[in-house]
């Protein structure tokens, strides 16, 4: 019988087959509001006159109903293709002592038995409300649960975002003032080495020096309730240095290109022709043209950060989200994998949506009407 | 006194990198030697390729794209610029010499208000406070002549018109108080009766402030109203170089002379107005948003005939040729061709109806496949529309190729591979292959050289008398109408203006908007901008 995490990639390539299409997207932020389109989706002329006086808040609204659709298909999704995974919690529970009759009587006590569309609105209709239900294995509240590791998990990606966005922001506007000279190809080299290592390796290479060889940080990174918040800083130092050298490359070279693309514009052109410095061109002439799709790669990441931490959970011990999904699918934990599905689903919709509001509202044409 | 600017043997080269072969530099501009003194207009004209964009940053000791200046010297006050460090040249630039550039569009920085930027270089560079940069700038909004000066400033780009950008523009170069601003097409993206404002608004603030000026167009009769000298280019050198006055009306050389007589094709229009081709009746249009764009058009055109549309940007011209060819079906109203009414949407026409209408467009380039050879462009209607193949296109494609001047070793070559001029050339060849009865040509000279729009406005008339095609020709240049026209529109916000034969409308009494757009095209006749400009405010004084 089959056994591995199938829930794992499956939930991955979701999120990677969404990279790629991010800088397109957002390019495509209709700089006017394009009425045709949007009336085409929700019809009718009160939203067609809304669109033409408001354009900015038309455009919000609208993002705002694409992510609640979107949420919506992938909690059909993920049920879906929890339905469709071979294999089933009471054979994988009961191990060798699965006679039909026992797997049948866990199938009943459960509520496998039930149509599968019955199911799914029941779990819906508890989600919504915040409840996920009853974990499998352990018989406790799902909720409860995930309340805790959640709050662990954000805690690590907040302080990871908290270093690694302004740094990434800085060393791109560095790269950018220093083009093609010695401290932009350092920046470019060392950003490449540490996009293309794994960020297990990285993890066990941070312990093997800071905690092995120099004992200067904390390793397991296991935080307690009983630890004061110092503490848990000093205990997730290297859980977060993994992850801010892990995220760092894509957002320092987007950031990069981002602003390169902008240097070549006519408008840079005209402040180099009033004889402005290169830091003052940078800052205050391209950065602004230059916000919405480095906005983008740092939403992409902050999902990342909150998403992908996985095998950084795993490898520093952690007591997130991660580790506890990881744990529910092999034992095919199903109320807990959905849940893990449905609420990183819901940050990683969320983000992307933040970005692309954020963007929005970064456009001049759509802040300042005519 | 020593002159304010003194180019001497300015040389300036650029590497370009051809497919498949290695790098070649290549001289844009060679031995350009001039001076100017201050307060004094120096205009550099020539066609695009000339070398006037790049002499005129060599001003700011700037190279666009690559280009280097590798020889020669830049004295402003007697110093080279050329010999200065990075932060020496920008203590120059911005504050001794600005810059104007062609489109104000795209020089504006989008995301921060014009205020600030117009008064941005001012402020870096020290001159002035804040208060005092505003005072100027508000002082210059008004010699320039935008509306509503106090609260100008604060708009972003996107929210002003073209023709206030590049006003703005104007005042961005001049707030810092320059020695020298270089004024690089800063009117031919406009309308013409927008050009006459900024034109007049940037001569007037040129004088107010003593400020010398490197004028750079294409234009003679633009140029012939603003400056004190003239320099013809070509090919990055110079062809001559002398007063307005002499160069205007005694050119020395063949080149000049050309330039000078290019406005001279005439035609009288046609007697015969039997026999009507296309008939639109009172067609009205609209975006699919509900935005009208024409009103109440209507007009015809008789066979063999050349129907002029005349407007200014948004006028719906080309809208109108839209309608026609059935992309853009009309609301209300009817289009008649050859005696049938025409199916209103693209859709509903036939085989026949669409090879009876053909369309060359502004830009040859986009409108033709990069990947397809000329063969291959030109021979398409003919196996669409007659079913021809083999030998026999060939043979059909290689006459048309003929028809257009060009000849058949061009058959194999690829859009890339041709000037503007012969892109154009295909283009009419291929809307000639559908042999259709009504061609549909949607500015189809505005994008070229003087010199090679001539040569395509005198193949479409002679193509017009070989084969009786009558033509819709859209345009926004007057000097164009009078040269081809037989009968004329005259459109304005999406309405009919005026129509008639071309010497009905072309001639008094005029309606408002006809007269302004006529008395708005510069004739090469140094003063005829003054001229203007006093019976204007004679008019409004009158008023």
């Amino acid at each position: 019988m089959e056994s591995g995490p199938i829930t794992g990639p499956v939930l991955t390539d979701a999120a990677a087959g969404e990279t790629p299409l991010r800088p397109a997207d957002l390019s495509g932020v209709p700089a006017k509001p394009n009425p045709a389109v949007a009336t085409g989706e929700i019809g009718g002329t009160f939203w067609r006159r809304f669109i033409f006086r408001r354009p900015l808040a038309a455009l919000i609204l609208q993002r705002l109903g694409l992510s609640v659709g979107l949420l919506f298909a992938v909690s059909l999704m993920i049920f879906g293709g929890i339905e469709a995974l071979p294999g089933d919690f009471a054979t994988t529970y009961l191990g060798q002592s699965a006679t039909p009759q026992a797997v049948e009587n866990i199938r009943r006590d459960l509520g496998l038995d039930r149509p599968w569309s019955e199911r799914y609105l029941d779990w819906l209709g508890g989600a919504v409300q915040g409840d996920f239900g009853t974990s499998w294995a352990s018989k406790n509240s799902v909720s409860e649960q995930i309340g805790n590791r959640l709050g662990n998990s954000l805690f690590l990606a907040f302080f990871a975002a908290l270093i690694s966005v302004p740094l990434a922001v800085g060393l791109g506007m560095l790269a950018v003032q220093f083009r093609n000279r010695m401290p932009d190809k350092i920046i470019n080299v060392i950003s490449l080495a540490a996009i293309s290592l794994p960020e297990f390796f990285i993890g066990y290479l941070l312990i093997m020096f800071f905690a092995v060889k120099w004992g200067v940080a904390t390793f397991p990174a296991t935080v307690y309730d009983s630890m004061s918040f110092a503490e848990r800083l000093s205990a997730i130092a290297l859980p977060v240095a993994t992850l801010v050298l892990v995220v760092l490359a894509h957002m320092m070279r987007m950031t990069r290109a981002a602003i390169l693309n902008v240097m070549s514009s006519a408008y840079v052109e005209t402040a180099e022709l009033k004889g402005l410095g290169t830091f003052r061109i940078i800052a205050r002439h391209a950065a602004p043209n230059a916000v919405a799709p480095v906005i983008n790669v740092i939403a992409l990441n902050l999902a990342y950060l909150v998403v992908g931490v996985v095998v950084v959970e795993v490898v520093f011990v952690y007591p997130g989200m991660g580790q506890y999904m990881v744990d529910a699918v092999t034992v095919r934990d199903m109320p807990v994998v959905q849940a893990c599905g449905l609420i990183f689903a819901a940050f990683y919709i969320f983000l992307n949506m933040a970005a692309d509001i954020l963007a929005i509202l970064a456009n001049p044409r759509l802040r300042h009407p005519r | 006194m020593p002159e304010l600017l003194s180019v001497k043997n300015l040389k300036i080269e650029a590497t370009s990198y051809p497919p498949g072969e290695p790098p070649k530099v290549v001289t844009l501009v060679e031995g350009v030697s001039f001076d100017l003194e201050k307060g004094k207009v120096l205009g550099l004209i020539g066609e695009s390729g000339a070398g006037k964009s790049t002499i005129g940053l060599s001003a700011l000791a700037y190279g666009r794209g690559g280009c280097r200046i590798t020889g020669g010297e830049v004295l402003l006050n007697g110093k080279d610029i050329l010999k200065l460090d990075r932060s020496g040249i920008n203590a120059v630039r911005g504050c001794h010499v600005c810059y104007v550039a062609q489109s104000a569009a795209a020089a504006f920085n989008p995301a921060h208000k014009l205020g600030d930027q117009v008064i941005e270089a001012s402020l870096r560079h020290g001159l002035m406070t804040r208060e005092e940069a505003r005072k100027r700038a508000l002082y210059l909004f008004r010699v320039l002549g935008l509306p509503d000066p106090e609260t100008f400033g604060d708009r972003y780009p996107h929210q002003v018109s073209g023709g206030q950008l590049q006003r703005a523009m104007t005042a961005m170069a001049l707030c810092p108080n320059p020695e020298l601003i270089v004024f690089d097409e800063p009117t031919t993206a406009l309308d013409v009766t927008t050009q006459i404002d900024v034109l007049a608004a940037i001569k007037h603030a040129i004088e107010e402030t003593h400020t010398a000026a490197l004028y750079i167009t294409h234009d003679l009769a633009v140029v012939a109203q603003i400056s004190d000298d003239i320099m013809v280019l070509r090919h990055g050198k110079t062809v001559e170089y002398g007063t307005t006055k002499q160069v205007i009306e005694a050119p020395k050389e063949d080149y000049t002379r050309a330039l000078v007589s290019v406005r001279q094709t005439r035609r009288d229009e046609a007697a015969d107005q039997s026999g009507t081709l296309l008939e639109i009746e009172h067609v009205h249009a609209a975006y699919g948003n509900g935005f009208k764009v024409l009103h109440d058009v209507s007009m015809h055109l008789p066979k063999g005939q050349t129907l002029a549309i005349v407007g200014e940007s948004g006028s719906g011209k080309s809208t109108l040729a839209r309608v026609i060819t059935g992309l853009l079906p009309p609301t209300e109203g009817r289009i008649t061709f050859d005696g049938t009414e025409l199916p209103k949407a693209l859709k509903g026409r036939t085989h026949e109806h669409l090879r009876r209408i053909q369309m060359i467009y502004q830009m040859a380039d986009t409108a033709m496949n990069p990947r397809q050879t000329v063969r291959n462009i030109v021979g398409r209607p003919l196996s669409f529309y007659f079913g021809m193949h083999g030998a026999q296109k060939t043979e059909r494609v290689k006459e048309l190729l003929d028809q257009i001047e060009m000849g058949s070793r061009f058959l194999d070559r690829y859009p890339a591979e041709l000037s503007g001029g012969q892109k154009q050339r295909v283009a009419i060849a291929r809307a000639l292959a559908a042999k259709p009865e009504l061609i549909l040509c949607d500015e189809p000279t505005s994008a070229l050289d003087p010199l090679v729009a001539e040569g395509i406005l005198n193949l479409l008339l002679k193509l017009q008398e070989e084969t009786a095609v009558s033509y819709v020709f859209i345009t926004h240049d007057i000097a164009i109408v009078r040269a081809i026209a037989d009968s004329v529109a005259v459109m304005h916000r999406g309405r009919l203006v005026r129509f008639g034969p071309k010497s009905k409308v072309l001639s008094p009494p005029f309606d408002d908007y006809t007269d302004l757009l006529l008395k708005s095209v510069p004739e090469m006749e140094i003063g005829w901008l003054e001229k203007v400009l006093k019976t204007r405010r004679m008019a409004s004084a009158g008023n």
